[in-house]
């Protein structure tokens, strides 16, 4: 294994030699002799313990003597979050989810030694049915995992594993047959655009890094992802961080750069350390670093950490960052593209963008574009969260409609809620409401509706979840994350968040609307950077799709969702009170007093609120054993 | 316990050996302390200026930017609630509440035994088990404020 390699064909022998480690994986067989036990190492199954059912899945495979029988190995994530942990057997294909450690003697004992499926780990599609492979769960079917092709299949702390996926022939096929200026036309035609959230042209940056006139360039990955609420970046490096590699060697050649710099948050610690595995792995191999596979070129790539600044995601500050300043950006021109790190040209992208690279020069650039729409090809990777049935990670053809993703692949509405909204685009987005759920997702349909794509943030909210508090959430995350280096950012946020605040708590006028509009609107022309310029978008779509509720706020000082707690009042309805009084021990404040009344079903007297002792905590609603509950607010 | 000295010492080998006192690595230099001190006081980060040959005030600069540095010690289980989106409409400041209700301390304090210290973080990316809450490398998932007091009582 650790002989380099010195040319294309040797990298294919190699890649002949192992394409097995995949192929009997993939390769649909029932009842065979050899099982692969795959379990999701995701940071939400790792949190569920999928380290710990790794171990005892070892450990009841020795206790039943079929140790030869079965490999078990953690994966990268396989976006069923919601499921999670995810096992998934190889080579029938088997999908299990929401396993626990104490389910690993039964896999062991039924399904390798006795070919058996264990019906109640299967997962129940939208119809009740219950299904054995992965490609037959409605999550699945409308999926197109690019981006997340190897996440889920090969063991990322694994290089052979890797190359048995097709691992470093992209890289191969650009040093070896094709000169820079090939590679950046497959990459235009390919119409890839940032997945960062811009959606900037690929290509056409690299054109203008690769145009820039300097010895030394470098070429950076984003991945800083901070939208709180997406985390597609996160499980690319964790569960395919080659890929990754791989491309930013491409574009290294591509414009003439020998050395690159990850930027990763430091919360990630599993995602740093795939990634120092990774880079040692690769660069004993010859694919990484001086030389690669004898041609001469060299890339070499480091790790730099970031220190838990939002602002960091905009290219200029990020720069300034890996350059050990304060992370604030600077005006552009001049981009990135004529002056970056150190003074000299340089190219970011983002994660997803990078892990798109290898599958467009391998498969071609027609390939690629022939998914998606004209002007945003290829798929987009989305964590779809909040009030959803199956939340994920989902990778999705780009056109395909919000209603889709909701209710196919999501699965709708738990608890027979009704849908309110859906926010895309984090904190620099908008929410859409019901009647846009059949835009299609596309980076220019999504910012003709008032939000944007963003980085793939998508949360789903339902009738419990008030517009204006939703608003003021993301306000108040981007007044913490302000830099403070422009006035309109630094302080118009705050004015913004202050009225917010005023009307949260039933204190807010009319003219409040207007001042807040007044506000967004200068604040989105004059801010110095991305940060700044899209912080109103969440005021400014609320306030376009949900103005009623605002006004409900402002007028009848009542909160329509039942969320802002200074505008709710809760209640004792007497005739439902069963006079239990869990209600009284477990309020916290002691506000819970019983009355000398009795409710209709009850033989003990009914309880009242005292509203002004009530800190409308809600810890008496959800203790209430009453159905209808007797506690309304 | 290290004494002072050590923990200094092996700062030093760190910012000369690994990084060549060179100034565009100070945010690596100043995790390396975080990690080895707990937090980073003012004199630590006089001492990384000095090595640095650049101003304290660059330091002090770089310091309160960056939200991962802390100038205040920790204690010794943090309690990080997640503020993620989605967690915060799954509940997640319900749950912030009531942790400050058992320990008797605001978001960002330390109980005076040194013992929790309460902070919020932005999307730890296990979105699935929203609302998510963290006890150092501990996630805890799809937790209710009935849940809290249970959780914490095992620390």
């Amino acid at each position: 294994m650790c002989t380099k390699i010195t040319s294309k064909e040797q990298l294919l022998t190699m890649y002949d030699n192992v394409k097995e480690l995949i192929e009997k994986r993939t390769t649909l067989q029932e009842k065979p002799e050899k099982y692969h036990i795959s379990v999701c190492g995701g940071t939400g199954c790792m949190s569920s313990k999928s380290e710990e059912i790794v171990k005892s899945l070892k450990h009841w495979a020795k206790e039943y003597g079929v140790e030869d029988k079965v490999e078990v190995a953690i994966t990268g994530c396989f976006g069923f979050c919601e499921r999670g942990p995810i096992v998934k057997i190889f080579p029938d294909h088997t999908f299990y989810t929401k396993v626990t450690v104490e389910e690993t003697e039964r896999i062991i004992r039924r399904h390798v030694c006795s070919h058996d499926v264990i019906n109640h780990l299967l997962y129940k599609n939208n119809n009740g049915e219950r299904v054995f492979t992965q490609e037959n769960i409605d999550f699945y079917k409308k999926q197109n995992r690019i981006a997340l092709r190897n996440c889920g299949l090969i063991n990322p702390e694994e290089i052979a594993e890797s190359i048995a996926a097709k691992g470093y022939q992209a890289l191969a096929t650009a040093l070896f047959d094709m000169t820079p200026d090939q590679v950046i036309e497959v990459v235009t035609a390919s119409g890839l655009r940032g997945r960062g959230g811009a959606g900037f042209p690929t290509g056409l940056k690299w054109k203008f890094a690769k145009n820039a006139k300097s010895k030394k360039k470098y070429v950076i990955c984003n991945a800083d992802e901070g939208d709180p609420g997406a985390f597609m970046d996160r499980s690319i490096l964790e569960g395919d961080p080659h890929s990754v590699l791989e491309s930013m060697a491409i574009c290294g050649y591509a414009i003439g750069a020998d050395e690159g710099y990850i930027y990763i948050r430091a919360e990630y610690p599993l995602a740093i350390k795939r990634l120092r595995i990774a880079i040692k792995q690769a660069t004993e191999m010859g694919l990484l670093g001086d030389n690669i596979m004898g041609t001469g070129f060299s890339f070499n790539i480091k790790i730099k950490y970031g220190a838990g600044a939002f602002v960091c995601g905009e290219e200029t500050a990020l720069i300034h960052s890996i350059e050990g300043k304060r992370g604030e950006p600077t005006l552009k021109p001049p981009f990135p593209a004529e002056k970056g790190l150190y003074g000299k040209p340089t190219n970011v992208n983002n994660v997803e963008t990078w892990a798109n690279i290898p599958y467009i020069l391998l498969n071609g650039a027609s390939n690629f574009a022939s998914i998606g729409t004209e002007k945003s090809t290829g798929t987009k990777v989305f964590a779809l969260a909040g009030k959803i049935n199956n939340g994920g990670l989902v990778e999705v053809p780009m056109g395909i409609t919000l209603r889709e993703i909701i209710y196919d692949i999501g699965g709708g509405i738990p608890n027979g809620k009704k849908f309110k909204a859906v926010q895309t685009g984090g904190p620099s987005g908008g929410c859409l409401s019901e009647k846009d759920l059949d835009t299609p997702v596309d980076y220019d349909s999504l910012v003709a509706k008032g939000s944007m794509m963003g980085s793939g943030g998508m949360i789903v909210l339902d009738e419990d979840d008030c517009m204006v508090n939703i608003a003021k959430f993301y306000l108040e995350f981007t007044v913490e994350e302000s830099c403070g280096k422009c006035t309109p950012c630094r302080i118009g946020n705050m004015r913004m968040l202050e009225i917010l605040n005023r009307i949260t708590e039933g204190k807010g006028e009319m003219h409040d609307l207007f001042e807040l509009e007044n506000l967004a609107t200068t604040i989105q022309s004059s801010a110095l950077c991305a940060l700044g310029q899209s912080a109103p978008n969440p005021v400014l779509s609320t306030l376009k799709e949900f103005r009623d509720e605002y006004v409900a706020h402002i007028v009848d000082k009542k909160c329509p969702a039942g969320s802002c707690r200074s505008l709710l009042n809760y209640e004792i309805v007497t005739d439902l009170c069963l006079g239990c009084g869990l209600c009284a021990r477990n309020c916290p404040t002691n506000a819970i007093y019983r009355t000398d009344k009795t409710g209709a079903n009850a033989r003990l007297n009914a309880y009242a609120i005292n509203p002004d002792k009530c800190v409308k905590c809600g810890a008496c609603v959800s203790k209430c054993p009453a159905k209808p509950k007797a506690i309304k607010k | 316990m290290r004494t002072n000295e050590e923990m200094f010492n092996e700062l030093d080998r760190f910012i000369e050996q690994e990084c060549n006192c060179d100034e565009q690595e100070l945010i690596a230099i100043l995790h390396r302390a975080q990690e080895i001190f707990g937090y980073l006081p003012m004199v630590v980060q006089a001492h990384v200026a000095r090595k640095l040959g650049i101003n304290v005030s660059k330091v002090y600069g770089v310091v309160s930017f960056y939200s991962f540095f802390s100038m205040e010690p920790k204690g010794e289980y943090v309690i990080s609630i997640c503020m993620g989106t989605a967690c915060f409409v799954r509940g997640s400041d319900k749950i912030l509440e009531r942790v400050e209700q058992i320990l008797g301390i605001k978001n960002g304090q330390t109980t005076a035994d040194g013992k929790f210290t309460i902070t919020t973080l932005r999307c730890v990316g296990a979105c699935g088990l929203a609302p998510v809450l963290q006890i150092n490398d501990k996630t805890y998932g799809n937790i209710t404020p009935e849940d809290v007091e249970s959780i914490i009582a095992q620390y």
